[in-house]
């Protein structure tokens, strides 16, 4: 950007709105071959989830006591996977750091789209859908309310407002965009964005209440993605399976929420970037930043593995001690090794200046970040299940079905189905964001220039 | 199509209101006219702008925005809400165990503490609704370009007649690139 590199750059208002208002449109060849994979993933998805509402769950691979598997893991996964997006839309805002401008609204709409795909699972692992709503509390013929004490309601309160302030968030930012896009668009896409930016035109009065609200709903998200990998955490945490019952869980959760988010950023943002040409918005630098974040996190994340372990054998607790044991060498030693090297490992890599500006490296990198987190739930969830000590006479290993994989991919699909729908319709770019942190256009600024 | 009822008809679209309006390509020149308008005594111009600019706040001396009270508001009454749905709920159907308390805070405190968010952030957007809402209400039908969400700042004077005059020549003083009457 021209103010934070301080050279000459044709980067005006003009170009940035040009440039962002011409990913949307029509769409190349590439983006029907993505999305059309992305459809037939989301087809496997649905005949699994049609073929377990037929036959039960009994399909799926749950075996006693492992009755918290694949489908947990992937709800785990896909709401870690959001959380990045907040720490960038919200949280950077607060810092006031100008790279996050360009970014930004990939990563919360990637942020919307995951929360999405996450709330399908607990839904789908019920195995009676059409029961879903008796986790919201109702008035009904039996007077019967949700346990609140129960981390289960946390998580569905918890879920159901992030859900609901992501969302707002994100269509909160896109108004004045939507905005200049309608100010250039034409035909049936010019109604459309009509509709969209609520009468938006820029004026002092709109920007005086949409400034403060803006802050203030950062202000309001910033807490609020703390608390709900918190209290996703809370749901292993507050049971006492051994692997589960740990004080940790909550910064080691959110820490691990931000390591896994930033590693899809870096995974969404490098084709986006190639296919609508935005190398000049997005630059290394933007890539750059992602990865010290990736590094940060990771870091945290390796902390913490060292840290549960070592407590492990340092509470002297025997149950403790062989739940470790299991997860690092009993029969899902392949799972916790994946996990420990892509988590563990991996980011030591980001150390290096050369494979933080090497975008090639960095996109391979953040898809074995996203296999080592999608283990690192994995492990947790069904290792500590399978390994746990108190009732050693049912031990199983666990092993998932088709229908445990069939379900995963149309999670993959019907995310990516949305995300690559959202960023053709709509500026996957912040137009007036990107804007501000380029020098306004003054006259002194042209003399000096003429 | 069916005419809107009166008071949403005066909301989303107000009566023209008749007036000036400057288009400019530097900041700095609308920040110009803006103080030479406020000096002659203008205060109910619009100013146009493609981002959120301090400057323009500034010179504009516009008090704080009132959405923080929305917030405020909301958040605490999420709050409320969140204690009276756990505890009330609690004692309506008790899940009497282990002598533990029937309603017991700690872990209501997670269900306050959303719903605050919750509560907070919509009545927030509510807020800006609002205030934008009553803001266009109260400005009338004015003339807009469409170079103002892109890279152009503009400013809208209402005026009639001989006022128009004067108020021209201010803004093409300041150094607007485009005068229009309308």
């Amino acid at each position: 950007m021209a103010e934070q590199h301080g050279s000459p750059s044709r980067l005006t208002y003009d170009y940035v709105t040009r440039t962002i208002a011409r990913t949307l449109g029509s769409p190349s060849r590439g983006y029907f071959v993505l999305l059309g994979a992305a459809v037939a993933l989301l087809a496997i998805g649905i005949t699994t989830l049609v073929l377990l509402i037929r036959y039960g769950l009994g399909l799926a691979g749950y075996s006693h006591p492992v009755y918290w598997a694949v489908y947990i893991t992937c709800f785990v996964f896909w709401v870690g996977i959001a959380h990045s997006g907040t720490l960038i839309s919200a949280i950077l805002f607060l810092f006031r750091s100008g790279w996050r401008t360009a970014v930004y609204r990939t990563a919360e709409a990637m942020t919307v789209f995951a929360v999405m795909t996450a709330g399908l699972f607990p839904l789908i692992h019920i195995g009676r859908q059409w029961y879903f709503y008796w986790l919201i509390p109702y008035p009904n013929e039996r007077g019967l309310w949700p346990n609140f004490k129960s981390p289960l309601i946390w998580d569905e309160f918890a879920i159901g407002t992030y859900f609901t302030v992501s969302t707002v968030f994100l269509i909160m930012g896109l108004i004045p965009d939507i905005a200049a896009v309608r100010d250039l668009a034409t035909g049936w896409r010019k109604k459309l964005y009509q509709l969209c930016s609520v009468g938006w035109r820029g004026t002092n009065e709109q920007w005086r209440h949409f400034t403060r609200g803006y802050l203030y709903l950062a202000a309001l998200a910033t807490p609020l993605v703390l608390s709900v990998h918190s209290v996703v955490s809370w749901d292993f945490a507050m049971a006492i399976v051994p692997g589960w019952h740990a004080t940790l869980f909550a910064p080691y959760f959110v820490a691990g929420a931000i390591y896994s988010g930033c590693g899809m950023v870096i995974t969404l943002l490098t084709p986006i970037r190639k296919l609508f040409g935005l190398e000049e918005l997005i630059t290394v630098k933007h890539f750059e930043n992602l990865a010290k974040l990736c590094l940060l996190t990771g870091s945290i994340v390796s902390f913490s593995y060292l840290t549960e372990n070592f407590v492990a054998w340092f509470s002297g607790n025997p149950h403790e001690r062989a739940a470790f044991w299991y997860r690092a060498f009993g029969p899902y030693w392949w799972a916790s090794w994946t996990m420990n090297i892509c988590n563990g490992l991996l980011p030591w890599l980001l150390w290096s200046k050369k494979v933080r500006t090497n975008i090639t490296a960095l996109f391979v990198i953040s898809i074995f970040v996203n296999i080592g987190m999608w283990f690192e739930r994995y492990v947790i969830i069904v290792v500590s299940l399978a390994g746990e000590p108190y009732t050693t006479w049912t031990n199983a290993v666990y092993n998932p079905t088709w229908a445990d994989w069939g379900i995963m991919a149309g999670s993959f699909g019907w995310f990516f189905m949305w995300f690559l729908l959202f960023v053709k319709n709509f500026p996957a770019v912040s137009i007036s964001e990107v804007k501000e942190v380029l020098a306004p256009p003054r006259s002194t600024m042209s003399k000096v220039r003429a | 199509m069916m005419p809107l009822p009166k008071p949403l008809q005066e909301i989303f679209h107000p009566p023209p209101t008749p007036g000036v309006l400057g288009v400019f390509q530097y900041l700095d020149a609308t920040l110009d006219a803006i103080k030479k308008l406020r000096a002659a005594g203008h205060t109910d111009f619009t100013v146009y702008s493609p981002i959120p600019r301090h400057e323009i706040e500034d010179v504009l001396g516009q008090p704080v925005s009132p959405v923080r009270m929305f917030t405020l508001i909301g958040g605490i009454a999420g709050c409320a809400v969140g204690a009276w749905l756990t505890l009330w709920m609690s004692y309506d159907w008790p899940i009497v165990l282990g002598g533990k308390p029937v309603g017991s805070v700690p872990p209501y405190v997670v269900i306050m503490f959303e719903m605050t968010i919750l509560f907070g952030a919509l009545s927030t957007i509510l807020g800006i609704l609002f205030n934008a809402a009553f803001a266009a209400r109260r400005l009338g039908t004015i003339q807009y370009d469409a170079r103002f969400t892109n890279d152009r700042f503009g400013i809208f004077v209402p005026a009639e007649g001989a006022k128009s005059a004067p108020v021209e020549k201010v803004l093409r003083d300041a150094g607007a690139e485009e005068v229009r009457r309308g």
